[in-house]
């Protein structure tokens, strides 16, 4: 390196390093409630055991990174070619049995006690696996649409659009379906996403500890407007939760076949609720495309 | 008649009503014509037919392949730049949501199958027959073909901005929203078609650098005396000819859906989105090894050579890159753990995924014990070598973290994602690639870049790096999902995004600053001017002149090591006495303009498909017909230099070192 460069290196590093300063001045300004890192900061059962699984292998992992980066900086710095370099150049040197064990070993234990919590964690989360609670779980049926979700409460008869609902610390059965492409359905601070696919319906438990109001998304691309496909979560104390369930039965129209008919057209909503829901509403949109297929193998069993 | 066809074009046929297409459309229009004019005005059409559109030297191919790269690479990067320029500061309204949407697919696919691939080829086409001490590739025709092959499916892709409309459904197209009843357009056509094209090129490298490696190498040159840089060609091309198969019939059965009316992918009589998804990503997920063990090879042969020393563990070097070759096809379901498959396969998949960091780990510790007791200089590729490994070992822990199955479920489409591939690309393949650039770069043209403007881009580049995508790890964390268009002040994300939007336009600074550096470079040639062997390297692409003479070896060499031309420097040290070489004539195959005719006729026949026109497409598909039977008729095919000439050029070359 000749000089020149050198001093343009450092002015370019200065005017970044203001840059960075500056940035994380103006991030200190606005981080408020809202800017929280909502993944480590989780309000249920489900999120706090990813959380705990982010943090264990964010810490076995900088059991080898760390020192690693360290080796880097003191290799590079240490045996850079100036002339009066004192230490060791062995040219030739390219093999050493003991090192290249120590270095294919230490990944593969890491990894094992990595692979083996992974496990664990994965059968105890199993997103289709009741969570263990005194009280009686709740079902509440999302489909995503084009852009909009919509949550049926079978229990209560009663749906809603693009906001949820639910008692807190009572676990929540959520089962997902999609009458648009496939989507995700995502409320970071209870736990992790779930796709949302038409034709199938897949369950997802998820649990609220506190009251609160929990942002959810859809988390998986779907056409031009997906990203207005958010919802507020109102995790509410059970009389609340009672008394906003009887609000809607009380002040708003019932979901029909007709009106659905309309939901599912491609669309931007604010939130909606209804009174009441079709029968059969949910297992309707999910075998939508099935029903074909019955046709078409009764008229085949017929023609036999 | 004529009223009905003004209204196609300017309604269907052109983009219209968007300021920014409509400068992307007038400049690109000037832009053409300027080119034809300078062409004409010169009177250089005859000198670009001759000397490069019909070339078959494996040296000019890899060269145009690199041009084409960089050219992407700058239509990926505006893309890039606008992204973050709209998502810079809540609501936005720079970007229409759907002309966003178009903005990211765009850069996905561009800067994976027509920046980084081709980048990629070129530096296969220009290293491995150096290295391995050959004459050309297996098949220089195929070769040629591959490239137009490429660089047409490439531009089929590129025009659907300014006609007909780009694709949106993100850059791997899930069906149902990439089939025809949410994606009506022509967008998809223009995908599918721009790289099924590309692909065709792709696969035919992929079995013409793995037939060249296996039959040509020098004599003496055992699979262990192989370069590490070979190695990973060939570990690579072994992925290629598993992987692009899978991509060719699932594009194809894309296109079926879309253009015949089948139900491979859409639920109506029993087809199967998911299907679709599995296919892609057991293409998708290999590609990616695709892309960044060609990058390992460079580093290996940059930190041996710039470090003075032998690559440390070459048989642990060469068996990581197999593993990881193999393990690259039992990964694909870490895409999607959030699909419901159940917990027997999400953990399966997440110990298969994370058992490549396993190898990947090993040659890092191999990088830096080669470095380890070394003498090392600080030229450009090394110092893009130095930069890859902070920032390739964070990529691979933050990849790790998300194969995590369970924690994936909070990670997956978030921005943390974003931020983990990023690193890995960016830190692993285009830092590695530039690394390779900047290391053959003499031995292509005979003269060094200069460095003034390179390290002004290699400290922007690096500086935006980390200034992009360090707080997109945060903004993940904070629950911010990917391909989001805008997002309110409600968020609480907007600090954290401006400052990834900074970042992004240095890391843009950075390439201009690259071009800056090559515009120089050009400028000063004639100063910078080196000899054979400019960085006292080690392999035998070092052996030859540079410019290498389009034969590559007047006398072909025998190989007994690894570092053979190293050893021979060690040993002309020591004892002295060439004796002089005695030429013969060198066979070698003739130039041809089929494989670019047949590339237009594949254009002609894509762009006819993309809107169903037959009477496009049934022409375009004759005249590829045509082509290969034109081929199958020419027996003039080769000639022979003659060995004064070989010896007339040599001295010269020789002479002026």
């Amino acid at each position: 390196m000749n000089k020149k460069p050198r001093s343009l290196s450092k002015i370019i590093i200065a005017a970044v390093l203001s840059l960075v300063t500056i940035g994380v001045i103006v991030w200190a300004m606005f981080a408020d409630e809202r800017g929280r890192y909502v993944v480590l900061d989780p309000k249920g059962p489900i999120g706090d055991a990813q959380r705990d699984l982010i943090i264990i292998s964010t810490i076995l992992c900088a059991i080898i990174i760390v020192p690693t980066l360290i080796l880097v900086g003191i290799i590079v710095w240490k045996y850079r070619d100036t002339p009066d370099n004192k230490s060791k150049y062995t040219p030739n040197w390219s093999h050493n049995t003991t090192a290249e064990v120590i270095w294919w070993g230490i990944p593969i234990l890491i990894i094992i006690i990595l692979g083996a919590v992974t496990v664990r964690y994965t059968y105890a989360t199993e997103p289709s696996k009741p969570l263990a609670s005194d009280k009686e779980p709740i079902t509440i049926q999302a489909v995503s649409l084009d852009w909009k979700w919509l949550f049926m409460y079978p229990e209560e008869n009663i749906a809603s659009v693009n906001t949820l609902t639910i008692p807190e610390d009572t676990p929540i059965r959520f089962e997902l379906t999609s009458d648009a492409p496939m989507n995700s359905f995502w409320i970071p601070e209870l736990g992790g996403q779930m796709y949302t696919m038409s034709g199938m319906a897949m369950v997802l438990h998820l649990q609220a500890d506190e009251p609160g109001i929990y942002k959810g998304s859809g988390a998986n691309f779907s056409g031009e407007y997906f990203q207005e496909m958010k919802f507020d979560v109102n995790a509410v104390s059970d009389e609340e939760y009672e008394a906003w369930v009887k609000e809607v039965k009380d002040y708003s129209e019932p979901l029909t076949e007709k009106s659905y008919e309309d939901l599912v057209l491609p669309s931007v909503e604010d939130e909606q609720y209804f009174s009441a829901v079709p029968d059969e509403m949910f297992q309707n949109i999910v075998t939508k495309y099935v029903v074909d297929k019955n046709e078409n193998a009764s008229e085949e069993a017929a023609k036999e | 008649m004529l009223s009905e066809f003004w209204e196609f074009l300017t309604t269907e046929f052109l983009v219209t009503g968007d300021p920014l297409i409509l400068g992307a459309q007038v400049s690109i229009g000037l832009a053409s014509i300027a080119i034809i004019v300078g062409l004409t005005y010169f009177k250089k059409w005859k000198w670009l037919w001759k000397n490069w559109l019909t070339t078959v030297d494996h040296k000019k191919i890899g060269i145009m392949y690199i041009l084409a790269a960089i050219l992407m690479m700058f239509r990926g990067g505006v893309d890039a730049l606008m992204m973050r320029f709209q998502l810079a500061m809540p609501n936005m309204e720079f970007l229409h949501a759907d002309h966003y949407n178009a903005v990211f697919t765009t850069h996905g696919t561009i800067m994976i199958l027509f920046m980084a691939m081709p980048f990629m080829f070129g530096l296969f086409n220009i290293v491995t027959p150096l290295q391995i001490g050959a004459r050309d590739v297996a098949f220089p025709y195929l070769n040629a073909l591959s490239f137009w092959l490429f660089f047409l499916g490439a531009m089929l892709f590129n025009v659907s901005f300014v006609i007909g409309g780009s694709p949106a459904a993100g850059w791997l197209s899930y069906p149902p929203l990439s089939g025809l009843q949410f994606s009506p357009g022509v967008g998809q056509n223009f995908y599918i078609w721009g790289i099924q094209i590309s692909g065709i090129g792709s696969l035919a490298t992929g079995i013409n650098f793995l037939v060249t490696i296996i039959k040509m190498r020098a004599p003496g040159m055992t699979w262990m005396k192989m370069p590490m840089f070979t190695w990973s060609v060939f570990a690579t091309n072994i992925i290629i000819l598993f992987a692009f198969p899978i991509l060719t019939v699932t594009l194809f059965l894309l296109f079926m859906d879309r253009f015949a009316g089948t139900h491979f992918f859409t639920l109506d009589l029993g087809g199967n989105p998911m299907m679709y998804i599995n296919l892609i990503w057991m293409w998708g997920h290999p590609e990616v090894y695709i892309v960044v063990l060609p990058a390992f090879g460079i580093f290996s042969e940059v930190v041996a050579t710039f470090s003075r020393k032998k690559l440390f563990g070459y048989k642990s070097m060469v068996f990581a890159m197999l593993i990881i070759s193999v393990l690259s096809f039992f990964t694909w379901v870490h895409h999607f753990f959030t699909m419901g498959s159940g917990a027997d396969v999400n953990a399966f998949f997440a110990i298969t995924t994370m058992l490549i960091a396993i190898p990947t780990g090993v040659k890092v510790f191999n990088w830096l014990f080669t470095m380890y007791r070394g003498r090392i200089r600080f030229t450009l590729p090394m110092m893009w070598t130095i930069a890859f490994f902070p920032c390739f070992i964070i990529g691979g822990m933050t990849g790790v973290m998300l194969s995590v199955a369970p924690a994936d479920f909070q990670f997956h489409n978030s921005y943390f994602l974003i931020a983990h591939f990023h690193q890995v690309l960016i830190g692993g393949v285009v830092f590695g690639y530039f690394a390779g650039m900047y290391y053959w770069w003499p031995k292509l043209f005979g003269f060094t870049l200069p460095d003034r403007w390179g390290h002004w881009a290699f400290w922007t580049w690096n500086i935006g790096f980390y200034l992009t995508f360090m707080p997109q790890y945060a903004l993940g964390l904070m629950g911010m999902t990917r391909r989001l268009s805008t997002y309110g002040w409600d968020t609480g994300w907007m600090p954290l995004n401006l400052v990834s939007s900074v970042g992004a336009f240095l890391m843009g600074a950075g390439f201009l600053f690259q071009l800056l550096q090559i515009a120089d470079g050009i400028r000063k040639h004639k100063e910078n001017k080196v000899g054979a062997d400019p960085w006292d390297a080690r392999t035998l692409e070092w052996s030859i002149p540079s410019p290498v003479p389009e034969y590559n070896f007047a006398i072909v060499p025998t190989v007994d090591s690894v570092d053979q031309f190293w050893e021979d420097k060690q040993r002309r040290a020591n004892q002295q006495a060439e004796t002089p070489p005695a030429y013969e004539p060198i066979h070698m195959p003739k130039n041809t303009g089929i494989p670019i005719v047949m590339a237009v006729f594949f254009f002609i026949a894509g762009f006819g498909f993309v809107w169903g026109w037959s009477w496009m497409y049934i022409p375009g598909l004759i005249g590829v017909a045509a082509c290969l039977v034109a081929r199958s008729f020419q027996y003039d095919t080769d000639y022979y230099i003659p060995a004064e000439e070989v010896n007339r050029t040599e001295t010269a070359l020789r002479g002026s070192v």
